[in-house]
């Protein structure tokens, strides 16, 4: 059925990484980022992986999970690899007609694979521990100061926050209406792709009414309970750093440092 | 015969996982052809699920549902031949309508079938006349009509089908109550127009009452009682325990009756009611000595 | 304001026309209603749909402006602009779709909307969303997502959203009518409950005359004007009238009107099963 579908990828648990501040975790996702590309040697790329690893090894996520946010990237991963592998020039290792695989060309392809896996892992784990909602509401909060220069930070979390709220209503309700047509014969399953397109109209046109009749009652229970923008807003949970935070900005800071000194003091690949 | 048959219906949701919840629980069950049923039961006692099933929305996950004797998951690509036979009218299915005329709303099940023009405009203007559409209205969008319009024009999408049963679930919710006693009313109309077998999945025990012949009442996934409206309500402490109150008429006479007064206790509409207290009392004045009334 | 800080009425609705004005053609949909309702009272509007009953709940709390006449909310009147949010403040209003009316993902964060919106202190506003989500009954599930709630505790929490902002009064508009049995029971035990053991006055907006039968008044509306304004017992001794607007009358008081209408004596003000046995009986012992 529809309706089993989660949103998001939130993998509930009471880790302190689920605990942590939602400002302080996409800060050092970022920071996380920044650190791989700064990496230029095995060493520093071991620091990245050891980060990664530990990270996930203290939030209780499964590294099953890890893997699965995995699997929609192969391609590009495959690609990468293929392509780095044998377009950069160097010291032949193997050549057969105009392919030629460079030592190079390994350890870039190698490094590129990494980067993109740990990032793609690392972000993951951002929003495997960080529900939808509290995503939004750290984004809200970090982005805060650029209302400054007119970014509409509040009514795009709002947007988004009301989005997520009726997810779960419209899936069950495309339900409702997909059972209703079948049952007047309407055949959603069969037939080519245009005429699955059409048949779909059925479902489509009274989902948006719906849909819009929502945002209407909404708006009107919205402003009955005195909504006004973002203006003079309070909230009630109010974010606070606490010292797994603290400890985490450190390490992360100690990573990054240590993945320049390595860049320094060891050989790059190239 | 039996127009809608199963043999140990049972399904479960979300099986294998922690989530498993049986729905409908070894069900067995015989609705005779032409027949006027309310389905009662409270929210999750499995009653929507196993309408479903009659109409093959629902797959069982063990068990048979035959209609006319036929089992219905014999050829699965042949499913949707069972919904022209057993048309499902959804909850607040005024939420479905699409199309640009009210017309071509009713026409969809029809046109589905594969009917000629001819067939489909009979069935249409038919359907139109059993819920009380007129015909100008017939060339309107769906969407300027009100609240109980729409929801007749949903049900006349799926009588359009000429179905041999016809399964409304709660077909008067949110309505206020001339609007459901106009509904209802039709919907008699048309079981007694038609002498096809009609389901009612409803709320009302009131109701039910007043229209159905029989009650078929859904219990934590089973069927507990199915059977005439007299022998399902004078269970009525079962029922009450289940949080399925009976007509307050119907208590007034329970009461009466455990009062010490001598009366009739399967009365379970008002009009009924009002005859049996007439009775009673016109005996009563007769025993006192013929007094006259006030 | 401090003048009308303590006024009887806390909705005052005078002389009241208000008119659609859609597509040029301004039929009222209401006709010089009047009404006032004293505070701490359990009011019943009582009307089909279409009858107008909705447009008067929206005049209640400045969603909309009377086209005539005038509204006051505690002596404020709902064309004043600057006092809009301290009006809705006051009279808050439950829909009755409970799901179109829920904005947070939890309920908790739900309940306290209107706060947010307020402006309250963060200390203030966890005391003020616990006490409405104990009010309620909804304090176990504060942690749980709306989807995951029935019907009737959708519209429980609704209610909460509502009473955190601490109104005076309440106007539900047929808070019951999507909801099963069960989801109904909770939800009108929660109003009553409300009205009281906190003293908040509800303005109940139903087609149900078994809601209404258990408040202390029942207006009833048709066509735009009120057709009746008494207690629950006399109205509903209106049989004739209340079918004839396509209401209902509970069983009982049905029951007792036929034997009255075949020539029996009997007190046509009955609107409960207890009283209506009690009479049958006293009759048969006569």
């Amino acid at each position: 059925m529809l309706k089993d579908i989660t949103i998001g990828q939130y993998y509930p648990g009471k880790s302190p990484i689920h605990h942590m501040d939602p400002r302080m975790k996409i800060v050092i996702t970022f920071a996380y980022i920044v650190m791989l590309f700064v990496a230029k040697n095995a060493w520093g790329f071991g620091v990245g992986i050891a980060f990664l690893i530990a990270a996930y090894l203290i939030s209780g996520v499964p590294g099953k999970m890890a893997l699965k946010s995995l699997k929609p990237i192969i391609p590009i991963v495959v690609f990468t690899t293929v392509l780095n592998m044998f377009f950069i020039d160097g010291n032949p290792l193997w050549q057969w007609g105009f392919l030629k695989i460079t030592d190079k060309g390994i350890s870039m392809a190698i490094m590129m694979a990494i980067r993109i896996v740990c990032l793609i892992a690392g972000t993951s784990l951002l929003t495997y521990t960080t529900s939808p909602i509290v995503l939004t509401d750290g984004l809200e909060r970090l982005m805060s100061p650029l209302k400054r220069i007119k970014v509409p930070v509040h009514e795009l979390a709002m947007m988004m926050t009301i989005a997520l709220r009726f997810i779960p209503t419209l899936i069950e309700e495309t339900d409702k209406i997909m059972n209703a047509q079948k049952a007047r014969g309407a055949d959603l399953e069969s037939g080519k792709l245009l005429q699955r397109v059409k048949a779909l109209i059925p479902v489509l046109i009274p989902l948006f009414v719906s849909a819009f009749r929502r945002a209407d009652e909404l708006a009107l229970a919205m402003e009955c309970r005195c909504y006004r923008g973002g203006e003079g807003r309070t909230r009630m949970k109010q974010l606070k750093m606490h010292g797994r935070d603290v400890v985490s900005a450190l390490v992360t800071t100690v990573c990054i440092a240590g993945v320049i000194v390595l860049n320094i003091f060891i050989r790059p690949i190239f | 015969m039996s127009v809608i048959k199963t043999e140990h219906l049972t399904y479960t949701y979300n099986g294998g996982s922690p989530f498993e919840k049986v729905a409908v629980d070894d069900v067995n069950l015989e609705i005779e052809q032409g027949e006027l049923v309310g389905i009662i039961g409270h929210t999750g006692s499995g009653k929507s699920t196993l309408i479903q099933h009659f109409n093959g929305l629902v797959k069982p996950t063990a068990g048979k549902v035959y209609i006319d004797g036929r089992d219905i998951w014999e050829n699965p690509k042949d499913i949707r031949r069972i919904r022209f036979q057993v048309g499902l009218v959804f909850q607040y299915p005024e939420y479905q309508l699409f199309e640009e005329t009210v017309y071509k709303d009713i026409a969809y099940g029809p046109t589905n079938i594969g009917l000629s023009k001819e067939e489909i405009d009979e069935r249409v203007r038919e359907a139109a006349m059993f819920v009380g559409l007129r015909e100008s209205t017939l060339e309107k969008s769906p969407f300027e009509l009100s609240g109980g319009q729409k929801r007749r024009v949903a049900i006349a999408g799926v009588i359009a089908m000429r179905p041999e049963v016809l399964i409304l679930d709660e077909p008067t919710a949110g309505l206020d109550p001339k609007g459901r006693d106009k509904i209802l009313g039709q919907i008699k109309q048309y079981h007694e127009a038609q002498k096809n077998t009609v389901l009612i999945v409803s709320h009302s025990m009131e109701d039910v009452a007043k229209y159905c012949q029989k009650a078929l009442v859904m219990n934590q996934s089973k069927v507990f009682l199915y059977d005439t409206i007299e022998n399902v309500f004078s269970h009525t402490e079962e029922l009450s325990a289940m949080g399925l109150a009976v007509p307050q008429v119907t208590r007034i006479f329970h009461a009466l009756g455990a009062r010490g007064v001598e009366v009739n206790p399967d009365i379970f509409t008002v009009e009924a009611g009002r005859e049996e207290l007439l009775k009673l009392l016109a005996a009563h004045h007769v025993r006192k000595g013929g007094a006259a009334r006030a | 304001m401090e003048v009308f800080a303590k006024l009887e009425n806390i909705i005052k609705v005078q002389d009241v026309s208000y008119a659609y004005t859609a597509e040029g053609n301004a039929a009222n949909v209401l006709e010089h209603v009047s009404l006032a309702v004293p505070r701490g009272q359990f009011v019943a509007v009582l009307g089909h749909n279409g009858s107008g009953k909705s447009t008067l709940a929206k005049l209640c709390n400045a969603i909309l402006t009377p086209s005539e006449g005038v509204v006051y909310v505690d002596g404020v009147d709902t064309r004043d602009e600057e006092m809009i949010y301290e009006i809705r403040q006051n009279v808050g209003m439950v829909f009755q779709n409970p799901d179109n009316q829920i904005v947070a993902t939890i309920v908790e964060e739900d309940v306290a909307f209107a706060l947010e919106n307020l402006g309250v202190e963060p200390k203030e506003m966890r005391k003020r969303v616990d006490d409405a989500l104990k009010e309620v009954g909804m304090y176990d599930y504060r942690e749980h997502a709306p989807h995951q709630l029935s019907g009737g505790q959708k519209q429980r929490v609704a209610i909460a959203g509502i009473i955190a902002m601490r109104p005076a009064c309440i106007v539900l508009d047929e808070p019951t009518a999507m909801l099963d049995p069960k989801g109904r029971r909770e939800v009108l035990k929660t109003i009553r409950g409300l009205n009281r053991d906190y003293g908040i006055t509800v303005v109940l907006i139903t087609h149900y005359m078994d809601e209404a039968a258990k408040a202390d008044r029942v207006v009833v509306v048709d066509n735009g004007r009120v057709i009746l304004d008494d207690t629950p017992k006399n109205v509903f001794s209106h049989v004739e009238k209340l079918k004839g607007v396509g209401l209902d009358v509970p069983q009982s008081t049905e029951l007792i009107y036929e034997l009255r209408k075949a020539g029996y004596p009997v007190d046509s003000h009955i609107i409960d099963e207890e009283a209506c046995v009690n009479e049958i009986l006293r009759l048969l012992e006569e």
